[in-house]
């Protein structure tokens, strides 16, 4: 009843259409320069490990994957402790101004990033951030805030009124109560939001480009670079994705029992 | 409905405030600023009003006529984006599993694409469609297929479609997972009792339950895809000609590449704007759609039984409207 007929079938294909690109990235990895230029082949025939053991050992290589997680990581941390306290306030009170401040907020999220490139490297070329991690994790906060106001929001909706009252009534101070009791309550909702902001941070490369030149080059502008300059070196580029793809699966698995109900942004 | 009003509140909203007005409305402003100049070189700018503006909006201009279709282009591969993953996405919810490890297996490889970074779809594409050493595109020229994204334009405009469909599908899908899951049992027992067929169960009680989600799904889905600038930038860097330029990339080319502001902050500003207004209509026609259904749920007694697809309470379903 929930489902329809030949779900396995459709369910079955569908992973197999995405599984299929993501296979051949992993299976030319593997393989030589020569065999991918010159054969056809289904799997590595003559597999090897010296694409892998070129980005580990040469700096410019892995130090981009450094840098990538370095601004997800700042990001993801400013967006979540910005956004806790307003997604409190726009789920629980009304304020001058709230529809709008809401509406504005989310009007960022559809702000195209290219739209945004050059002020930005203006303004953080001005202040001196220009090249490090925090222009990066700053202009990311520009769509990843709003979402998680968005996700948060609806996750406090979930804690029922009567426990912030209870908590008062206890004698909580707002601080407390935050930290000790609704914190802990929509823990899963932070979760969620963070696997977010994870996400459009790590995945986002046009401002990361813009925003960087040698220091904090992100991983992401490194492949491109290296793969122009240095002809088409495709066993390399395709280890380079390969090693981009993990740091995500590693979060998917950590929140897969939620991520359906992230995805709905809390509100269903 | 039972908030409270507390103008303090504003105190808890400041610093995501200050956050986004730093890094929203300061550059915002060079923007609109850049927009009504017109620059030389050497940091020496000339007003020009809302020339630009007018240059944009004119077709037999350079500037007009590049933004005007790039803009179409961009227009026809969201509606032929949605027109895909929206129906697409139902069908592959509705197909996952109901119960045991294989909802978690489904689960993270459904969302393993969405956090691929952009550059690396497009790479993983570009690969897999190459005719040389692509699976994808050595298989269909085995086929007879003269397949060749970098020279063909149908084939260009094929292989982002079939990228964006491979890399956004699961996001549609998961949402309407997440709105299905939502839907207590008592609502399919109830249908089970009626007798309803399948479509009228899909119609009756889980595309309404999906409203909410979908909505979602919709905006998300059509942001995205008029903003899209990497993916189809690593493929086909705009070409075969320009046939794969979209809005962005052509942004990118005259703002970083002839690093022409006044153009480039003009068109951004018409740019942005139009995803607004676009989102507002989908956002205010899809919610009026729903409350409508709302009220004429709640409006008519149970025993009147006039919109078919009003979601209504589990025990007076009435399956039979919804075959029709």
């Amino acid at each position: 009843m929930h489902s329809i007929p030949g779900r396995r079938l459709i369910m079955a294909l569908f992973l197999i259409f995405l599984l299929l690109p993501i296979y051949w990235l992993v299976n030319m990895s593997f393989k030589t320069n020569a065999e991918i230029v010159s054969t056809m082949t289904l799997w590595p025939h003559t597999p090897t490990l010296q694409h892998y053991r070129r980005i580990f050992t040469d700096e410019s290589w892995y130090s981009g994957y450094i840098n990538s997680l370095e601004y997800v990581v700042i990001n993801t941390v400013i967006s979540i402790a910005v956004a806790l306290p307003a997604a409190y306030a726009f789920s629980r009170y009304r304020f001058l101004g709230d529809k709008h401040l809401f509406f504005w907020l989310l009007s960022n999220r559809m702000a195209p990033a290219a739209v945004y490139a050059l002020p930005f490297f203006n303004l953080y070329s001005a202040i001196g951030l220009f090249d490090t991690p925090w222009a990066v994790a700053l202009a990311h906060c520009i769509f990843n805030v709003p979402l998680a106001v968005w996700i948060l929001e609806g996750f406090v909706s979930g804690v029922p009124r009567e426990i912030d009252e209870t908590a008062f009534l206890d004698g909580y101070s707002f601080p407390r109560f935050f930290i000790k009791i609704l914190v802990p309550l929509i823990a899963s909702g932070i979760g969620v939001a963070a696997f977010f902001c994870f996400m459009f941070s790590w995945v986002e490369l046009l401002l990361a480009r813009t925003l960087t030149s040698v220091q904090a080059k992100p991983i992401a502008a490194i492949m491109t670079r290296t793969v122009s300059a240095a002809g088409m070196d495709w066993g390399l580029l395709a280890a380079a994705g390969v090693l981009t793809i993990i740091p995500g699966a590693l979060v998917i698995w950590f929140v897969r029992n939620y991520i359906a109900r992230g995805f709905a942004l809390g509100r269903v | 409905m039972d908030k409270t009003i507390n103008q303090k509140a504003w105190f808890l909203v400041l610093p995501v405030f200050l956050v986004v007005a730093f890094s929203a409305v300061l550059p915002l402003m060079t923007v609109v600023n850049y927009s009504m100049q017109d620059t030389f070189g050497n940091n020496q700018f000339f007003w020009n009003g809302v020339g630009w503006f007018k240059e944009l909006l004119d077709p037999s201009t350079d500037l007009g006529g590049r933004f005007l279709a790039s803009l179409g282009r961009n227009l026809f591969f969201s509606a032929v984006i949605l027109a895909i993953e929206v129906p697409l996405g139902i069908i592959v919810a509705l197909s996952m599993p109901r119960e045991g490890w294989s909802v978690a297996a489904c689960l993270v490889i459904l969302a393993l694409p969405l956090l691929i970074p952009w550059n690396v779809v497009g790479t993983i594409w570009q690969i897999f469609g190459r005719p040389d050493i692509g699976l994808l595109g050595y298989v269909l020229n085995h086929l007879g297929f003269n397949y060749n994204y970098v020279s063909n334009e149908v084939d260009a405009w094929v292989t982002v479609i079939v990228m964006d469909v491979w890399h956004w599908t699961s996001l549609v899908a998961l949402l309407c997972y997440a709105g299905l899951k939502s839907i207590p049992d008592a609502y399919y027992q109830a249908a089970q009792i009626d007798g309803a067929s399948r479509w009228a169960v899909f119609k009756a009680i889980q595309l309404p339950k999906m409203n909410r989600v979908l909505l979602i799904a919709v905006l998300l889905r059509f942001m995205d895809s008029f903003m899209i600038y990497t993916e189809p930038f690593v493929v086909t860097g705009g070409g075969p000609g320009n046939s794969t330029t979209f809005v962005s990339i052509e942004l990118v080319k005259i703002a970083l590449g002839q690093f022409d502001l006044g153009k480039a902050a003009a068109l951004s500003l018409v740019y942005n704007l139009i995803i607004l207004i676009v989102c507002w209509v989908f956002y205010t026609v899809m919610t009026n759609a729903g409350t409508e259904r709302k009220a004429v749920a709640q409006g008519e007694p149970a025993a009147e039984p006039k919109a078919a697809a009003a979601p209504r309470p589990a025990g007076v379903l009435k399956p039979k409207e919804g075959v029709a």
